[in-house]
């Protein structure tokens, strides 16, 4: 599996990202500049998180304008496999690949682990996991509560495109367990053709015990299984 | 060549000298040095070299007093950033620096801006940032005031910290009086490098281009550094448009352009611009390669038209380095600048005659002798006694302090003190910071006694931590001066790292003042005494003086910033116990010292008596204890007994990670001589608390290493709450209120008045 990472200006969680698909998962991957217009053959794209042209205006408003963002689309349009990670999941809403959009969370910018709960598996970043998994992960982000209008929301449900719901320790989706606001406690969600999935919370920075957390690696795990399908 | 004075420059008076901050004899020296009156150019460029901030011209003497050499330290005192070997061709840069002034009056940009100039400190030394960490003080969270300027430092360092990538990891945060007009923000970086990639800000090589690179230059910020060198006074608040604004995106770009530049070879030399801008990177870069320079102010991209060579020199617009490029690389230099989509321009070159000579097209605006502009700067040795005030509070007898009523059940008094801003949870402050981007923060904040970061690559960890109890300074300033190093030392060792280096930032009052200048020399006497006992040289810092508002001076805070290496990184500990039935070891004798401690300042508003002892080879002992015992993986936890004593100390342990609590029951009856509440609360030094599965061979080491020791109970499960046993009675605390006092206590003081800006009167304290 060849993974490409898109670094904007701003970027800051594409090492991270790296480190992840080459260290752990002992995958290739590639950095993917953002003036060029060459996704290099990569089978699965990342958008990792930071702050792509300083978040200025909205988060990701600026960054789906990069040159690199049209060949992200027509390879997500042809079923290709992208994945947007906190700022990442900003811009692909911003670029239109999934659904909804991301607000300043209502109580600040909020650095934490928060618990995470898998809805759906069939998707290519969720299939190694089981539904109603629990995982541990950390956010970073002051802006992530997820919005939609409620039909867009039924519809998400319906179509089984919420992937991610944050939960409490006991795996109930709660108020307190919910750290930005997000509607319907959603932490990330898939496009319809199940191809493009986003999520706020870092699964790359949960994949190895020493820093506390691998709950990440079977997210990622699921990736080889979709690539090599 | 002689300058000529340009049309519209003002004349060159007494009124307009002293406006400049320089003293009569200091303007003698100028003219002496220039033989003729200055411009109106070279006024300001003098006025901001020879401030305080820039010159350290009262600090600079006993700075030399500080011990700064080890086999291991590349780089000391003088450059951007000190760094140390850290073994398998890798080094550490790092730095702490004050941005107090700026955030006194304008928390968020003052606070942003400060994280962004020690970011630059570090990366110009082509090292790439991998923590932030920061030291902070505030007066009472009762005050609206100090609240609102509390939510705009830490959003201030936050939002630029988050926004560069680099995780804010560690520090200390504390809460006093002392600070309630000028507060403390010092910002401390840590970088990594290799070896064979640091580079130093000596300009070098005749014929090669001095280039301004960055961000351009604008009006923002004149006269900052002059600004940082004066007491806060009602007219504070009219130099707010001296702060600057900070941009951490273009702060990014910077970082990402300034690497792949040194990496490229095309410069010999980076300094970042930062207080007194253009001026005093120029002069400084030209001192340390002596050499000569010569500055064209029409060629630095400006942001604002009609901006004057005076004000070019002297701006403080943020994110702008100066570097000097091999003759001919140009262009490159320009290339790898466009790719990040930031500009560089050639301004000026390195030239052989000795001359500081800065011009505005063909016109010479400023020219100085040699490198006489840095090097002739008045040096003072003001007088030093130490105040009768201060001696007659350090001689009071605290033990005669009535205790409340309340205090006949101490477990009232620790859930007290466990609200005690200083001693409570400061989650608060740090969920608004990424602690864990870049992936290596193995410790973060809130669970252990430092931060530990893994260095990837190696097996190896970095830990670091910043402290200083400024209460104790002010009581006893020698004192003060080596538990603020010990105690840093203390919690590296806790979390299983050897204590390397220090940088400090050295918060002080007015030094023209003979009390003020003797808690200064004598911390600087005591810091120096405790870096050579733990063998942790100085490699650099900051000195940051007049911190003082019309309410009088701030505690004397010399901030240090301690870094340690582990050798391998997965036996670093945390703080919080871990198994039940684990032995308690606490390391370290408990004292009668009950002075200076944060029970008498928050239980009784008693700021007396002498502070603890501070035994350095006792503290010594302690760190070896604590390493072998760590490496020997025969420790679960460790924590050392600071603020609020042992009893504080075992509470945290306790309840550190609510999700995680475990009780414990001890019993100090051993020492049934000492005084309750100084057992339970007192600070004496060189104690840290240990849990362990094997409790006789961490006697076995203690014994060895000349630590008293003791087995005073174990841990249990959280529904046994916490008991002490202390001479006859036993105090018993069920948990959830000890989480309660302690988790929530910053919260809730934060919520009571929106943090919006409230303006103050700062003669009087009272809302404007």
């Amino acid at each position: 599996m060849k993974v490409g990472i898109v670094r904007f200006p701003g970027s800051n969680c594409e090492d991270d990202a790296f480190h992840a698909v080459v260290d752990q998962l002992g995958e290739e991957a590639v950095m993917l500049w953002h003036k060029d217009h060459d996704l290099q053959g990569s089978d699965v794209v990342i958008l990792p998180g930071g702050f792509s042209y300083g978040d200025y205006l909205r988060a990701g408003a600026i960054a789906r304008f990069s040159p690199i963002m049209r060949e992200v689309a027509l390879h997500a349009a042809k079923g290709g496999i992208v994945l947007g990670i906190c700022n990442g999941f900003q811009i692909a809403c911003e670029a239109g690949l999934l659904p909804g959009a991301l607000l300043r969370n209502d109580a600040g910018y909020r650095s934490m682990p928060v618990t995470i709960r898998v809805e759906h598996t069939d998707t290519a970043f969720t299939s190694a996991a089981t539904v109603g998994q629990c995982l541990t992960m950390p956010i970073a982000h002051g802006e992530g509560r997820f919005a939609a209008g409620e039909d867009v929301l039924d519809q998400l449900e319906n179509d089984a495109q919420v992937l991610f719901r944050y939960v409490d320790a006991a795996g109930e989706a709660t108020v307190d367990a919910n750290p930005n606001g997000a509607m319907r406690n959603i932490a990330g969600v898939c496009n319809a053709a199940r191809n493009v999935i986003g999520l706020m919370p870092h699964p790359e920075r949960a994949v190895d015990p020493l820093l506390g957390s691998e709950d990440g690696l079977v997210l990622f795990e699921s990736l080889l299984v979709a690539a090599h399908a | 060549m002689t300058p000529t004075p340009r049309p519209g420059d003002p004349t060159i008076t007494p009124a307009l000298v002293a406006e400049h901050g320089l003293t009569r004899d200091e303007y003698d020296r100028l003219v002496n040095m220039l033989g003729r009156t200055p411009t109106f150019t070279e006024l300001g460029i003098v006025s901001a070299l020879w401030s305080e901030h820039c010159s350290y011209k009262h600090s600079r003497p006993l700075l030399r007093k500080l011990p700064t050499s080890a086999p291991y330290v590349l780089q000391g005192p003088g450059e951007n950033a000190g760094v140390i070997s850290i073994g398998d061709g890798l080094a550490v840069a790092f730095k702490i620096e004050s941005h107090n002034h700026p955030s006194a009056v304008e928390p968020y940009q003052g606070a942003a801006t400060g994280v962004g100039g020690i970011l630059r400190d570090v990366f110009t030394m082509g090292a790439r940032p991998i923590a932030m960490l920061n030291s902070l003080r505030f007066g009472s969270l009762d005050s609206p005031r100090v609240r609102y300027l509390v939510a705009g430092v830490v959003r201030g360092i936050g939002d630029y910290g988050n926004c560069m990538g680099v995780p804010t990891v560690a520090g200390d945060v504390m809460f006093d009086a002392a600070y309630e007009g000028n507060p403390l923000v010092n910002a401390m970086c840590v970088g990594i490098l290799r070896e064979d990639e640091l580079i130093r800000a000596k300009a070098q090589g005749i014929g090669n281009a001095i280039m301004a690179v960055g961000a351009r230059t604008g009006r923002d910020g004149i006269h900052g550094a002059s600004f940082a060198s004066e007491d806060l006074s009602h007219n504070s608040d009219a130099k707010r448009p001296r702060v600057q604004v900070g941009d951490p995106f273009t702060e990014k770009l910077l970082l990402e352009a300034t690497l792949e530049l040194i990496a490229s070879g095309h410069v010999v030399a980076v300094q970042d611009m930062g207080a007194a801008g253009l001026t005093s990177s120029s002069a400084e870069m030209a001192e340390r390669g002596d050499v000569g320079v010569t500055i064209d102010t029409l060629k630095v991209p400006v942001r604002e038209s009609g901006m004057t060579p005076y004000e070019i020199l002297l701006s403080e617009s943020q994110e702008r380095m100066l570097v000097v490029a091999i003759k001919g690389r140009e262009d490159k230099v320009r290339e790898i600048l466009a790719k990040w989509d930031l500009t560089a321009a050639v301004i000026g070159e390195v030239i052989a005659e000795p001359v500081y000579r800065v011009t505005e097209g063909d016109r010479v605006v400023a020219e100085f002798p040699g490198t006489r502009l840095v090097t002739d700067c008045p040096q003072y040795h003001p007088d030093a006694r130490e105040s009768d005030a201060i001696i007659a509070l350090r001689a009071r007898d605290v033990h005669a302090v009535p205790p409340l009523p309340q205090e006949r059940n101490s477990a009232w008094t620790l859930r007290r003190l466990l609200e005690s801003p200083t001693i409570a949870s400061k989650r608060w402050l740090y969920r608004q910071y990424d602690s864990t981007v870049r992936t290596n923060t193995v410790i973060g904040p809130g669970s252990g006694d430092a931060a530990v970061l893994r260095i990837r690559g190696t097996k190896k960890g970095l830990a670091m931590k910043t402290d200083c109890n400024g209460r104790y300074v002010y009581l006893d300033p020698r004192v003060g001066g080596r538990i603020a190093v010990a105690e840093a030392a203390r919690n590296v060792a806790c979390v299983g790292a050897r204590p390397m280096a220090i940088t400090n930032c050295l918060n002080f009052g007015n030094p023209t003042r003979p009390d003020i200048f003797f808690q200064f020399r004598e911390a600087l006497a005591g810091m120096a005494e405790a870096c050579v006992a733990l063998r942790t040289p100085v490699t650099g810092g900051n000195v940051s003086l007049y911190n003082e508002s019309p309410a009088g001076a701030v505690y004397p805070t010399p901030t240090i910033g301690m870094v340690g290496l582990l050798e391998d990184v997965s036996r670093a500990t945390a703080m919080e116990f871990r198994e039940p039935e684990d032995a308690i070891i606490l390391l370290g004798d408990p004292t009668d010292e009950l002075g200076a401690s944060e029970y008498l300042a928050w239980i009784h508003g008693v700021v007396a008596g002498a502070p603890p002892a501070c035994d350095l080879t006792r503290e010594r002992a302690l760190v070896e204890t604590l390493l072998e015992s760590i490496n020997a993986r025969l420790v679960h936890s460790a924590h050392d007994c600071s603020e609020g004593g042992f009893a504080v100390a075992i509470a945290e342990c306790c309840i550190g990670n609510p999700l995680a609590l475990h009780g414990a029951m001890v019993d100090l009856s051993a020492w049934k001589a000492i005084p309750s509440r100084a057992l339970l609360f007192g600070e004496a030094q060189g104690r840290a608390i240990v849990s362990t599965s094997d409790a006789a061979a961490v006697l076995a080491i203690a014994r060895r290493r000349g630590v008293p020791a003791r087995n005073i109970g174990t841990v249990k499960p959280p529904n046994e709450g916490l008991v002490i046993v202390v001479a006859g009675h036993s105090m018993r605390s069920p948990l959830m209120d000890l989480v309660a006092a302690y988790h929530d206590a910053i919260p809730r003081a934060m919520q009571r008045a929106p943090a919006e800006q409230v303006s103050v009167d700062l003669a009087t304290g009272a809302p404007a």
